[in-house]
């Protein structure tokens, strides 16, 4: 070989190994960066109250409750309308057109921006609907941000669910919907659940579309009765606030490290869903 | 029977409906954003609102609102991402799919996983706090926030989309394609450039119209580093992007103003559909490819 055409193999295959190297460092450094700036700042006091004018102090209670509040009532309308659509694509469709048509729409729908988002939530359904910045309006919203992982995971899921379950489900008289009650969703139940939780890290690290919709109020504790009507700053959102407005650095760290321990744990739940799925196919 | 007939009746209903949902939504969004968007660029003038170069739309005395300076930001901020993260995307994505043992393959995987969960925010926050002070002191400037910040911080935001679909380009390509290659004494480095990467081009130019969608649409990390004023591009100066202008000024905006930020979001949406479609062209290429 010349000696040329070693020099550029040895080159080209140190770029690759660069470049990986770069990624997995990039990652460890966020992540210890921000444990290490953020982990300290966590405090009960500061997990457990409100912020409060009068001690000047600042608490994220508040925003905790509305981030799981969000990612309960989003779960709740997307689960259904998700799952309902990849089981239409799935199971009912009959026209290869139809079929086509919504899954362009679902990857549209993938495509667009938060802000986008953000703005048609405020227009439809803080103004046209009337439900202003509420909770609701941004949970709304986040629905249809949702929306395509839901029928992206549950779609993929069904798709293994071999055809002779049906066929066997069929040919003893069960009817379709009895079919898809007993045999289908429980089979792909997996791909579900796999779904929900992309669905709620999406939730939690969400910020741009909820800025115009859900807002960034963070300031009394809302039982969940109440909560859906009034506005209200999830973490990310909150992060950003105390960030870029307030210049509260510290606080915006710890909501990091909370957020980030948050993004830790879902994608642990996610490959375990994963690994449990795989046992189960093989 | 009667009851059982009903209830099919009814499922298939219920279903199609959810069925239906997608395209409604889509169809919300395309006639909000056109209907809202068109009033400021009817009264502004479309040459005048996409070629003026002055974005001063807050201003008391002499409003100015040409976007000209937010759509060149936007595309040198995505070219300057693209630049940076494809080829360290790509190579990482060679790395997993034909260079790393799966054990180790296997390790790196989730890392960028998880480099794709991590909030835009948190981004912003470690652009802030780390890249924005280090920018200033490496380059001598009085403050680091700016293009150039914004470029490094989408270039590692796309890292993770330009990643996982190269990969999945690479692994399609045929085994004979690089065992044959390999059989006429190309080296395994030569058939990964030479082979590989060639025969998976089309899904990986699908990876990175993925990345510049992603770059393209990214408000909040951007908003947290680039400065925010409206300058017309240039390495170091403060800058405003299509979706940061949106962000930064929806809050307080009124009138005219208001209604030029939905015109703004209309550009922003008509770039995503091409990009949307160019990527649909490209994977369908990617399929027949095979």
């Amino acid at each position: 070989m010349s000696k040329k055409r070693k020099v550029i193999g040895a080159v080209l295959k140190g770029c690759i190994y660069l470049a990986a190297a770069f990624t997995v460092l990039m990652l460890v450094l966020i992540i210890g960066y921000i444990l290490v700036k953020g982990v300290p700042y966590i405090t009960w006091g500061l997990l457990s109250t409100a912020p409060s004018a009068l001690n000047n102090t600042i608490g994220i209670l508040p925003n905790i409750l509305n981030t799981l509040y969000v990612i309960l009532l989003t779960i709740l309308i997307v689960l259904p309308l998700g799952v309902g659509a990849a089981i239409y694509l799935n199971e009912y469709a009959s026209s290869k057109r139809l079929v086509g048509m919504i899954e362009a729409t679902v990857e549209i729908l993938a495509a667009i921006p938060s802000i986008i988002y953000g703005l048609v939530g405020m227009l439809f359904f803080s103004n046209f609907l009337g439900f202003k910045m509420s909770l609701l309006s941004g949970c709304l919203t986040l629905v249809i941000v949702i929306l395509p992982t839901i029928i992206r995971t549950t779609q993929e899921s069904l798709k293994t669910v071999p055809q002779s379950y049906r066929e066997g489900a069929l040919g003893l008289g069960a009817t379709k919907w009895y079919m898809i009650r007993t045999i289908v969703v429980p089979c792909s139940l997996d791909g579900i659940v796999t779904g929900c939780i992309l669905a709620i890290g999406r939730i939690v690290g969400e910020s741009a579309a909820l800025l115009f919709t859900a807002g960034l109020a963070a300031g009394a504790v809302n039982s969940i009765f109440t909560a859906y009507s009034a506005s209200g700053g999830t973490l990310s959102v909150a992060l950003y606030m105390y960030v870029s407005e307030r210049g509260e650095f510290d606080i915006g760290f710890a909501i990091a490290a909370i957020l980030m321990l948050l993004v830790l744990l879902i994608n642990g739940a996610t490959k375990l869903v994963q690994k449990k799925l795989k046992q189960k196919n093989t | 029977m009667k009851v059982k007939h009903i209830i099919k009746k009814v499922m298939n209903g219920v279903f199609f409906m959810c069925g239906m949902v997608a395209i409604a939504f889509v169809a919300i969004i395309t006639v909000y954003m056109i209907v809202s968007g068109i009033p400021a660029i009817k009264e502004i003038g479309l040459i005048k609102f996409l070629t003026g170069t002055i974005w001063t739309p807050a201003s008391s005395k002499d409003p100015q609102y040409g976007i000209l300076p937010l759509i060149m930001t936007s595309a040198y901020g995505t070219f300057g991402a693209v630049l940076i993260g494809v080829p360290v995307g790509l190579m990482t994505a060679v790395f997993l799919s034909k260079v790393a043992p799966p054990s180790v393959a296997n390790k790196v995987r989730p890392a960028v996983e998880l480099l794709a969960g991590i909030p835009s925010v948190v981004y912003g926050l470690v652009g802030t706090m780390v890249l924005v002070p280090t920018v200033a002191k490496v380059f001598g400037l009085s403050k680091g926030s700016g293009l150039f910040s914004a470029i490094l911080v989408l270039a590692i935001m796309i890292l993770p989309s330009v990643i996982s679909v190269s990969e999945t380009a690479l692994n399609a390509v045929p085994k004979e394609y690089e065992e044959a290659s390999l059989a006429l004494g190309a080296t395994h480095t030569e058939t990964i450039f030479k082979v590989s990467i060639p025969a998976a081009k089309s899904g990986i130019a699908a990876g990175i119209v993925l990345g510049v969608g992603r770059s393209i649409g990214e408000a909040m990390a951007v908003m947290m580093v680039a400065g925010n004023v409206a300058n017309m591009p240039s390495l170091f100066k403060s800058v405003s992007f299509l979706t940061t202008s949106i962000a930064k000024d929806m809050g307080y905006a009124s009138g005219l103003h208001r209604q030029a930020l939905f015109s703004i979001a209309l550009v922003l949406f008509a770039f995503i559909l091409i990009i949307n479609t160019v990527m649909n062209k490209l994977l369908k290429k990617e399929d027949s490819d095979k």
